[in-house]
């Protein structure tokens, strides 16, 4: 991989920091005026999530990271690994737990994905903003109640659990929005 | 942003008019205290010798199409009005352009605005109170603190500056900033834990004053002692919302000192491999010829406005930075 300079730095940039691939989330510029410059980046860990503050004297570089964001459909889980298959070349990879973090609860299979890999394999998943997953399970829909009142939980084809309004029934189609995990609408 | 809107003022024109009246300001406070507005050279022969001030170079050619001369683009009118101070020229203020190689950022363009003042009979403390009485009531604030060099350090990070070395500084450093960061050179590591520790916990205190430098950090100030007997720079930075924002010395006047700092600059060039600089003998000439006892001080009057506007960003208030320039 390239090395980069600090000059070259900027939101976005993927590099190799003590072993692990980072993303750079916010650079800025820092200089006393009469001292050297110093360029500081608010860094993001992309294995484990962990964002902090490091600081690189003028002129220092990083190599890069092989990191790329790829677009690919979800195929299956076996249990342990989830799997997914790039449309075009029809490559697939297998997301571990850890890989695939919290977007397990929003997948259901044929859905495009945006997959990151690091060296090929993947470091993480995000689900689409929105996603359409039936209700497997809620308490019965109480007649008569429209958009009002309350909420009660249910669970969707996914796995996952979320609050749904009180009209809802077992079977509905529902669209979600992965990135707070709320209920929109109906689907 | 596309490439189409490149060619429109990045700072809206409602902040360009709030500069105007702040510049306007600044004429009105100097003329009612009879300090005459001067205008130096943009381009000069010589450049600033500090080891951390990357000039512009340009290429100039007294016969079209012949042998370029090297010029350099002013990094701060500093030089020029202290000739003209060994000139008579009494008080003088100028508002200009200076240039810096390579700093670009939130808060800076290489391209920016300065305004600098000098004062003939006053020391850095005295024109402290100068500047604190232009510079306030443009900000809203109405008053400054004021903190020693060796005060800030010993009260956020428990340390002497003056006498701390190189390895506790070092491992202080680490206890707060996660770098790689490798140098023997005490100044570099006390501006890293002023700019990344020290400064960050001013911001809550609005504007601070801090003085008496270390000698190390004379640049052009009088280097004195101080109460307790450790040597010090006269010099003086202004912090506001913990943003660096002037910076005054009580001026040197000896030529001899002059020359020998500008001899020390170039060494610490030469043992960074920077590009060493011509000796500005014009300023040591005047200097030698007599300039008198004087405090001056530098503000940066892009920043000076985005703090009178509440903007963390420089693009805020320049039309057109760097990239659409």
């Amino acid at each position: 991989m390239a090395n980069y300079s600090t000059n070259q730095f900027k939101n976005g940039l993927k590099v190799m920091i003590d072993g692990d691939p980072c993303s750079m989330v916010d650079v800025e510029f820092v200089k006393p005026g009469k001292g050297q410059a110093f360029t500081r980046v608010k860094m993001k860990n992309l294995m484990s999530g962990r964002t902090w503050e490091r600081t690189f004297k003028s002129g220092e570089s990083v190599e890069g990271a092989d990191v790329m964001d790829t677009d690919m459909e979800y195929l299956y889980n076996d249990g342990e690994m989830w799997h997914f298959m790039d449309p075009k070349s029809y490559e697939q990879v297998a997301a571990d737990k850890t890989a695939i973090g919290d977007a397990h609860l929003w997948l259901k299979e044929q859905d495009a994905c945006q997959v990151t890999l690091f060296n090929g394999n993947p470091i993480s998943v995000t689900p689409p903003n929105f996603v359409e997953l039936e209700v497997v399970e809620t308490d019965p829909g109480l007649k008569g109640d429209t958009a009002q009142g309350g909420s009660k939980p249910a669970t969707l084809q996914s796995g996952a659990v979320v609050r749904v309004p009180l009209f809802i029934e077992r079977g509905e189609v529902l669209k979600i929005d992965t990135r707070t995990g709320e209920y929109v609408s109906r689907a | 942003m596309t490439d189409q809107s490149l060619w429109s003022s990045a700072a809206p024109i409602e902040n360009l008019r709030r500069r105007a009246a702040i510049i306007a300001a600044i004429r009105g406070f100097f003329a009612g205290k009879d300090v005459l507005e001067v205008d130096t050279p943009v381009m000069s022969n010589a450049a600033v010798s500090d080891p951390y001030i990357n000039t512009v170079e340009c290429r100039y050619q007294p016969l079209v199409g012949g042998d370029v001369e090297m010029k350099y683009l002013q990094s701060s009118p500093e030089y020029a009005m202290k000739r003209l101070l060994a000139s008579g020229s009494g008080a003088i203020y100028q508002i200009s352009k200076a240039f810096r190689n390579g700093e670009v950022g939130r808060r800076h363009n290489p391209e920016f605005s300065m305004l600098e003042w000098y004062r003939p009979e006053y020391d850095h403390r005295r024109l402290m109170t100068e500047v604190a009485e232009l510079l306030l009531p443009l900000l809203g604030l109405s008053q400054a603190t004021e903190y020693s060099y060796a005060q800030v350090f010993e009260t956020h990070l428990g340390i002497d500056p003056h006498s701390a070395s190189v390895d506790q500084l070092r491992t202080i450093a680490a206890e707060h900033i996660d770098s790689n960061y490798e140098d023997d050179n005490r100044d570099n590591w006390l501006n890293l834990l002023m700019s990344h520790v020290i400064e960050p916990r001013l911001a809550g205190e609005g504007a601070v004053f801090v003085y008496d430098y270390p000698a190390s950090q004379a640049a052009l100030a009088k280097v004195s002692e101080d109460a307790q007997g450790r040597a010090v720079a006269e010099r003086f930075e202004l912090f506001v919302h913990g943003v660096e924002l002037a910076n005054g010395y009580h001026e040197l006047t000896d030529a001899t000192e002059q020359a020998r700092r500008f001899a020390a600059d170039n060494r610490q060039r030469r043992a960074e491999n920077l590009p060493e600089r011509p000796v500005d003998d014009l300023l040591i000439a005047a200097l030698e010829h007599g300039m008198p006892d004087c405090a001056g001080v530098a503000v940066g009057i892009d920043r000076l406005v985005m703090q009178a506007i509440g903007t963390d960003n420089i693009a805020d208030v320049i039309a057109f930075p760097l990239p659409r320039a």
